[in-house]
This record gives structure tokens, sequence and C-alpha cells, in this order.
């Protein structure tokens, strides 16, 4: 299988602080791949770093081949990644119509296709579509987020915490959802939540203070009780 | 009742003076975070530079197009050279700012010596309207229509087309521009530079309004922008329209009501709106 994303030894400093110190990551095409660990491993700004928003200092990142570490971010996001931020990064007073102008690229039909094919995966969003963004409830933000971020012709979706604040039933919903968006991109994903990292997830990454110490199989980590228990305070 | 009337067209008159300045320093404000101190030099620019093509040209058109490409060119200029190194450092903004209004104010007695110079209404607006009891000023009834007309533009530019869209989305959140495929750079440039035009055009019809004009102007005129940039919330144009008018009829009633207060008018203003509602009246939400 062909990585489409791939991070090797990448490290980045925020200010002073190195918070990455060395993590290698990949993430097969049509594929699911969760980051996880524990609270300020580093995998939110992982996920920064790829985008360009945390630019790193050493290491390289490949998309698709393509170097793009030294790219500015809307390269980055034109080239084809999508992001769905941890705060789901609503423009709270634009409407959701607007919203999602900002992410497209232009009128062509492919992109008038997506946005189709998002608002039949969402159907809330056409309901809210002149309603202010910030007027909708928590897991509407993330449907729109996730919308947002497929229409730009994202061919690689990073998606952070997407369960973070919702509740149960809407847990199930964006699980439901990045089934679906998986036919369609590549997904990187953080998450906090082991039991929906386990249902979503097809291979893990497990970062720790800012370096990768494993990767594999998501059913290899679902058994591995010690490595849960070591790196993620659960089991 | 006339004098009520005539109170209120200059002030109206004199907030759309100030509401020009305004829109594009709030706008570069809440979009850029950038504090533009010297966005007051780019009005005394416009300023000049119209009274200098309309005695040159004659013509009054030329003159307000010659004021705005002046300040489109200064725009461009102040924003590479000036603005990008100093993006997301607020201490540098002020002081580089700062030092750029001084040389922009000296760069005018250079050019175009250090004494004041008059400046001419056209004859086609100079005179008045009566209308019952009430004497209309054409000039300044020329201003109130001018600040109306670029309110509605800018508005149209902002909730019509792409650009503006990306402008109000950068204002509550330029990482996600960024991220979404903006490239937020070309954006700041385009706000700064119709910020600046803006400024050269508020500079430019300013000079027949008060008859002349001086290197020291823009520095007066940018103080009043700031206030009422804070009056109306950092970023909202709706607000920076509405303060600019309070602002301006606030000065000219009090100048006729209370001399004693015109000048300390805006500064009591502001401080209310601070103690009160320290996000301004109109603030952009995040």
């Amino acid at each position: 299988m062909t990585d489409l994303l791939e991070m090797r030894d990448v490290h980045t400093y925020i200010g002073e602080y190195h918070i990455l110190q060395g993590v290698n990551f990949t993430a097969p095409k049509g594929q699911v791949s969760v980051l996880l660990g524990r609270n300020g491993a580093g995998k939110t700004t992982t996920l920064k770093t790829i985008m360009g928003l945390h630019p790193s200092k050493s290491g390289s990142i490949l998309f698709e081949g393509n170097p793009i570490e030294k790219l500015p971010t809307h390269k980055i996001a034109q080239s084809g990644l999508g992001y769905v931020p941890e705060d789901q990064g609503i423009f709270a007073t634009l409407t959701v119509e607007e919203n999602i102008r900002v992410a497209m690229r232009d009128q062509s039909e492919a992109t008038a296709e997506r946005v189709d094919y998002v608002l039949k995966l969402f159907p809330d969003l056409k309901k809210f579509w002149k309603k202010d963004g910030g007027n909708l409830s928590g897991g509407q933000k993330q449907m729109l987020s996730m919308a947002r971020a497929f229409v730009q012709d994202s061919r690689l979706l990073l998606i952070d915490e997407p369960s973070k604040g919702l509740a149960p039933v809407v847990i199930g919903k964006v699980i439901e959802a990045i089934h679906e968006l998986k036919k369609q991109s590549t997904i990187v994903l953080v998450e906090q939540n082991f039991r929906m990292a386990s249902l979503v997830g097809d291979t893990f990454t497990l970062i720790d203070d800012g370096r990768t110490v494993h990767t594999g199989e998501m059913g290899y980590l679902v058994e591995n009780e010690e490595m849960k228990r070591k790196y993620l305070g659960i089991g | 009742m006339e004098l009520l009337i005539n109170l209120l067209i200059n002030g109206l008159a004199t907030g759309m003076l100030i509401f020009l300045l305004a829109a594009g320093l709030t706008l570069i404000f809440g979009l850029m975070s950038v504090l533009n101190f010297a966005h007051g030099g780019l009005f005394v620019w416009g300023a000049f530079a119209a009274v200098w093509m309309y005695a040159t040209t004659g013509s009054f058109i030329l003159a307000i197009l010659g004021a705005v490409v002046t300040g489109v060119i200064l725009g461009f200029v102040t924003e590479k050279l000036i603005i990008t190194p100093v993006y997301g450092n607020h201490v540098q903004q002020i002081l580089i700012t700062l030092g750029f209004m001084l040389v922009l104010t000296e760069m005018i007695k250079v050019v175009f010596g250090p004494n004041q110079l008059a400046a001419k209404v056209p004859p086609y607006l100079a005179g008045s309207w009566e209308v019952g009891d009430v004497i209309l000023i054409k000039y300044r009834m020329f201003i109130i229509l001018i600040g109306f007309v670029v309110f509605g533009i800018i508005q149209f530019i902002l909730k019509r087309t792409k650009i503006g869209l990306i402008v109000r989305a950068g204002v509550l959140n330029k990482e996600m521009v960024q991220a979404l495929g903006n490239n937020i750079k070309q954006v700041f440039l385009f706000t700064f530079i119709a910020g600046a035009a803006l400024a050269a055009l508020g500079g430019a019809l300013m000079a027949p309004y008060s008859g002349v004009v001086y290197a020291e102007m823009g520095l007066e005129f940018g103080i009043l922008a700031f206030i009422v940039v804070v009056i109306g919330g950092m970023g909202s144009l709706p607000g920076s329209l509405m303060a600019a008018i309070l602002v301006g009829l606030a000065g000219s009633f009090m100048a006729y009501y209370v001399p004693a207060l015109s000048l300390a008018v805006n500064m009591i203003l502001m401080a209310l709106v601070l103690i009160f509602r320290p996000q301004g009246l109109f603030a952009a939400k995040g």
C-alpha cells in the first residue's frame, strides 16, 4: 500500500520549547491513521506541523512523494490537505454557506459535486445554510468543519479530536461520517477517545514526549493492554 | 431648527471624513492585527496630492484620482517595507509606524514646502442650497454622500465578493483562512492598499473642507481615527461608520454649545466605551 503522507524525523519548536523531537509517521492511502498519546504528547503539534502552522525545524514531510515542509500553509492546503482543528475553527459570524465558500477553490462542477456530497452527508448543514456558524451546536460545528475541509478537494484530511466535548449520540454520527469520508479521502485522526479511535482507525501511531514510540495495526493496540496502560493511561 | 440641522450636517461631514480614514484602519487592525500609526500620513499625502493635482490640472476629479493613486502607491510601499517585517510584534509596529509617520510628515515639507497650502472647493460644489430656512452647504452634502457611497461599496465588496469573504473570515481566524488554502499575505496586502487609498481619499476630500492643508494634519486626524476604531470595535466597518458619525456629531455640537469641551469630548467618549464596553460598540465576534 502506498503512503500518501510520510514524516521523517520531524522536529518542531514552539518558541523556545522543543515540542516534536523526532516524529516518524506514515499515512497509507485510503486508510484512517490514528495518532494517539497522552495530553501534551505532541499530537496536535504534529498536525499543525504538517499544515505548516508550526513549521518544522528539521526532518522531512512528504505528501504524495513531494516535500511540503517548506511550503506556506495555503500552498500545503492547495496541494490537497484539509485540516479540521481541535476547536473546529468555525467563522462564527459567517453563515454556514459562507464558511463553506471560504474553502471552495473555484466554481467548477467538481467543486459543486463535492458541496452536494457533503450536504448529503451532513443534512443539518443544508437546514442551517443561511444561519451563522456560531449558532450551530457542537456536533453541527464539527460537521461543518469536516465538510469545509473536504470541499477544498482534499485527498488527505487531518482531523483533530473530533469527539471532544460531544455527546455520545453525536460521536456516533461523527464516526459514521468518518467512515463515509474514508471512501473519498485518506484520514489522519488525532483522538483521545480510545473507543472511537479503535472503531474508525486502521493503523495507529503512538506519540510520547514528542517522539514516535510505536506504530502498527489498530487491532494490535486494542489487544495490547500494557501498551495502552503505559502510553494512554487506560486498560 | 436651522441651527440644529447645520450642526448635524457639519457633524456628519466631519464624521464621514474620519470614517474614510478609520475604515482602512479598522480592517487593517482587525484582519492583520497591525497597529498602523502611519495611517494619518497616508491621509495627509492624499490631501497634498489632491491640492497639487487640482492646482496643476484644474480638474477636481483628476485631483481625487491622483490622491487615491498616491494612497495606493504609498500603501504598497508601506506594507512591503514597513509593515511586513514587523507582523506579529505590536511594540515594533508602534515604534516603526510612528517613526514612518514622522518621515511621511517631514517628506511633505520636502516635496511641497514647509508652508500650508490653500485648498479650494471646485466651482460646481461651491455655494449652498436653501431649503426653507435651512442652508445646505453643497460641499458638505457632497462629502456625506461620498461617505455613504464608499461605505456601500466596501460593504458590497465585503459581503458579495470572495476577497471580501476572506477578509471577513480573516478578521475572525487568520490561521483557519490559510489552512483552507487562501493566501492571507495577499489579502493583507490588498486590505492595506485599500485602507491607504481610503485614507488618501479622505485627505483629498478634507482639503477643500478645511480650506488649507498642512503637514501635521495627519497626526490630528490619525488620532481621531484611532478613537473611532476603539469606539466602533476593531475590525467592524459598520462600527467605524457609527463611531465616526458619533465623534463628528459630538465634536460639532460641543463646539457650539460647550466649546471648552469640544476637544475633550472624543476622549471622554472613548474612555466611556473602554470602561463599559472595552471590545467596542460593534466588535467583530471570533
